[in-house]
């Protein structure tokens, strides 16, 4: 690893040789007020430019080598969906995929989703678009495409659409976990589509538009909204706060992080499935509820030993600032200041071996019928390889002490393309090709 | 009935369409239909098994069908011409009854069918029909669509007051399950022509109100209310006023029915409406709440929708062929999705069906509205 990573300082008591040898790929951590600040990379001028979306309101390109929506510097609200394919012809499902692609584009630049638009059209045409983002900017809208395993060989085994070969084999479903408490009807799907925006109507408005257009190829299997940012994706932006009060994201991979984006996030040439998947990434979501009664119940002291970090500047235990390196050699009395089941500990790339890219948004649907929020974290990472990316982590977080205060739900897996490349570009057309 | 009637606000209201209306059709039973004296008959036997036309061969022109029932199960019988656009059909016949259907064919090919049990495609036969027929201007398709629909709502309305009466008697007898075998029956034919019935605002909501639709002072009447009554207590003791003011309302609601006249425009509305009446409440399984019979009302929502869109068949069909084939194919899977659930000549209970199986009617029923909804861009440009 060169350029970011030879820039950074080493994290406390680890050498970087040792830190990035652990998995041979590599960085993250899953709720993370955890992940170290430091380990990945901090942004730098020689990096790539940060495409900011022009504040609030401004549009974010749509075509480009990658897929918008990922190391875009998170946008503060969410509409995720995913889709069931319910037709059996392949025809069908690339017709939907070019007319998605139109409406992206357009929708991605603050237009219409159609061209006629929402009431230019006749007085007794259905509108082909539904209306409800009139008059609002483009708020920094991207649309963010994914193929789920159950695309490329249904549950029983059948090859719906003759795409079984291309299935590349990270592409799969994930393992289960201890603690996981997953709704099947919430989970998985053929399809997804990342909706994110700084204003959540037009988030929704693009994700409705697209299930309309879809009607008959596709049905929304299911859904979630976020509405607020718990990552940063870029250095430009402040680290957020998760529902548990707690920054999020500190040490995030990040689009600065350059060469670390090439070896923990994006798919590579000789990567699996590269013939259609090379620059693109995979894309694993967890509806994670947060057992939000006890956590508030809990002193300040626990809240920080579970965490491994300070609630109130994010900095790791024994450190003063929030992005100053993690150091499990500090110590506390007898004790490690960072405990050796925190979060951050647990989670940190030294001890997690690898890095992943974390988009997640807090949520909250409504409440539990038993007088308690059902509200979270909706998860969700961006990873070369799953396999050496989200499960490699989550597996290390088994004796986690966040575990007491956290269920996961719902769990999905989907392979995300790169970005089209032009006018006539399609989503997935190396795919069908 | 909120949509129809808003639909018929916004025809008034934008002038241009004005061609669209149709002439007058007046009351438009059989006996208006021309040449109706003299017109060859064509004998029908209908049974359990079989569907005997006396001939397969006819001169174009006006014929009478005397179809006869011999089976033991109440039939139907229909003309289709071209995608199973119906030109005539004649319901309810019960076994050992004979009825008469007057139908003009011009030259061309059609099917006849008898549907024993009034269930599924019917036992078909080809009709063919030779003779000068001059074509049919595109305004008179239009205007064709809507005498074709009108005498659809007619069969059925006239369905609907025999099978209440008969409802209305079992339920006055005290017979609950006879009154539980007529009710979906009955209610098919109301649920075939919803949105018409539902037009008139006064009626429907005594007619086919839910418990707790009604302002307050208001009684809880109709079908529901007996509906009520049948499956969740079992007890009639009360119900034969409800019986008698529910016949009495189906029979005025039959009569200002056959007035209605409508339009190409309001066709393709009420075939979407009826679309949306499965999706908002057969579907979610609340219409039928008692007797959870939903899906006999899903297959009859199904069908008046279809018999909607086929009246405007020859109009949609040179304008956007395209559109009209992903109608009929998605109507075609509409239908056989729904057929895999019919249990003897009804449905499964709609607590029988899964999730996922509702799930899967439901991916259909958007689909197809899909397809149903661009209907009417295409009529309102003719």
């Amino acid at each position: 690893m060169t350029g970011a990573a030879d820039r950074e300082r080493p994290s406390g008591g680890l050498s970087r040789r040792r830190f990035f040898g652990l998995a041979g790929a590599g960085a993250g951590g899953v709720l993370a007020a955890g992940v170290a600040g430091g380990a990945i990379g901090r942004a730098t001028a020689a990096d790539a430019p940060v495409t900011d979306p022009a504040g609030a309101t401004g549009a974010v390109p749509f075509p480009g080598p990658h897929q918008a929506g990922i190391v875009t510097p998170a946008q503060d609200r969410l509409h995720f969906v995913a889709f069931d394919v319910i037709t059996e012809r392949r025809d069908e499902l690339v017709g939907m995929l070019k007319a998605w692609t139109d409406a992206a584009r357009r929708m991605t630049a603050g237009q219409d989703a159609g061209e006629v638009g929402a009431v230019a059209g006749g007085q007794y045409a259905v509108p082909d678009d539904t209306g409800e983002a009139l008059g609002l900017p483009p708020s920094g809208l991207t649309l963010t495409i994914g193929f789920g395993p159950t695309l490329f060989t249904t549950a029983d085994g059948t090859d719906r659409f003759g795409l079984a070969a291309r299935r590349p084999a990270p592409l799969a479903e994930l393992p289960a976990f201890p603690g996981d408490a997953l709704d099947p009807a919430r989970s998985g799907g053929d399809l997804c589509v990342q909706a994110c925006a700084d204003d959540p109507q037009v988030a929704v408005h693009a994700i409705r538009n697209l299930c309309r257009l879809g009607a008959g190829t596709v049905g929304v299997r299911w859904s979630q909204l976020g509405f607020g940012r718990t990552s940063s994706t870029s250095s430009a932006q402040a680290t957020p706060r998760n529902l548990f009060g707690f920054k999020d994201g500190t040490g995030n991979l990040k689009s600065e992080n350059g060469a670390a984006l090439d070896r923990f996030l994006w798919v590579g040439e000789q990567d699996p499935g590269a013939d259609w998947l090379a620059g693109g990434s995979y894309l694993v979501t967890r509806r994670i509820r947060m057992r939000i009664e006890p956590w508030d119940t809990a002193t300040l002291a626990d809240q920080e030993q579970t965490i491994g970090r300070t609630k109130g500047s994010g900095a790791p235990l024994g450190q003063a600032a929030e992005f100053d390196p993690v150091d499990f050699t500090v110590t506390a009395g007898t004790q490690p200041a960072i405990p050796r089941n925190s979060h951050v500990f647990l989670a940190h790339p030294a001890n997690a071996g690898t890095a992943i890219l974390r988009r997640g948004y807090s949520f909250v649907d409504g409440s539990d019928g038993l007088g308690r929020l059902d509200a979270g974290l909706f998860f969700i990472a961006y990873q070369r390889d799953p396999g050496t990316g989200f499960v490699q982590v989550q597996r290390n977080l088994r004796s986690d002490a966040m575990n007491e205060y956290i269920q996961h739900t719902s769990s999905a897996v989907f392979a995300c393309p790169p970005g089209v490349t032009g006018p006539g570009d399609w989503w997935g057309r190396a795919l069908f090709s | 009935m909120l949509k129809l009637a808003r639909d018929r606000t916004a025809l008034a209201a934008v002038g241009t369409l004005s061609a669209l209306s149709l002439a007058a059709c007046g009351g438009g039973t059989d006996a208006d239909q021309p040449a109706a004296e003299g017109a060859p008959t064509i004998a029908v036997t209908a049974t359990d098994d079989s569907c005997d036309v006396a001939t397969a061969d006819l001169d174009a022109g006006t014929h009478r069908f005397a179809v006869t029932n011999t089976g033991s199960k109440v039939t139907e019988f229909y003309v289709y011409a071209d995608g199973d656009r119906v030109v005539g059909e004649v319901e309810n016949i019960a076994p050992g009854v004979a009825r008469e259907l007057l139908v003009q064919l011009p030259a061309g090919t059609y099917l006849a069918a008898c549907k024993p049990g009034m269930t599924g495609d019917g036992i078909r036969s080809t009709l063919t029909v030779r003779g000068d027929s001059a074509p049919v201007a595109e305004d008179q398709a239009l205007a064709a669509a809507g005498t074709d629909y009108q005498r659809y709502v007619q069969s059925q309305t006239g369905a609907l007051v025999e099978q209440t009466a008969a409802f209305v008697h079992a339920v006055k007898a005290g017979d609950v399950a006879g009154a539980q075998a007529l009710y979906p029956v009955a209610r098919t034919y109301w649920e075939r022509i919803e949105p018409v019935a539902e037009s008139f605002g006064d009626l429907d909501p005594v007619i086919d109100g839910r418990e707790g639709d009604q302002a307050e002072g208001e009684d809880f009447t109709g079908f529901h209310r007996i509906e009520q009554a049948l499956w969740q207590t079992g007890d009639l003791a009360a119900m034969g006023p409800y019986a008698d003011r529910l016949l009495a309302d189906v029979q005025e609601i039959a009569t200002r029915a056959n007035e209605v006249q409508l339009d190409p425009l309001q066709l393709a509305n009420g075939a979407k409406a009826l679309l949306d009446e499965i999706a908002t409440g057969k579907i979610t399984g609340e219409e039928e709440r008692y007797s959870h019979t939903d899906l006999w009302d899903f297959q009859a929502n199904l069908d008046g929708s279809q018999n909607a869109v086929q009246a405007l068949r020859p109009s949609l069909a040179e304008a956007d062929p395209e559109l009209v084939a992903r109608i009929d194919e998605r109507f075609a899977a509409t239908q056989a999705e729904l057929a895999a659930y019919r249990s003897g000549d009804g449905f499964l209970s709609y607590e029988q069906l899964t999730e996922p199986q509702l799930r899967g009617l439901s991916d259909s029923i958007t689909a197809l509205t899909e397809a149903v909804s661009q209907v009417a861009a295409v009529v309102a440009q003719r």
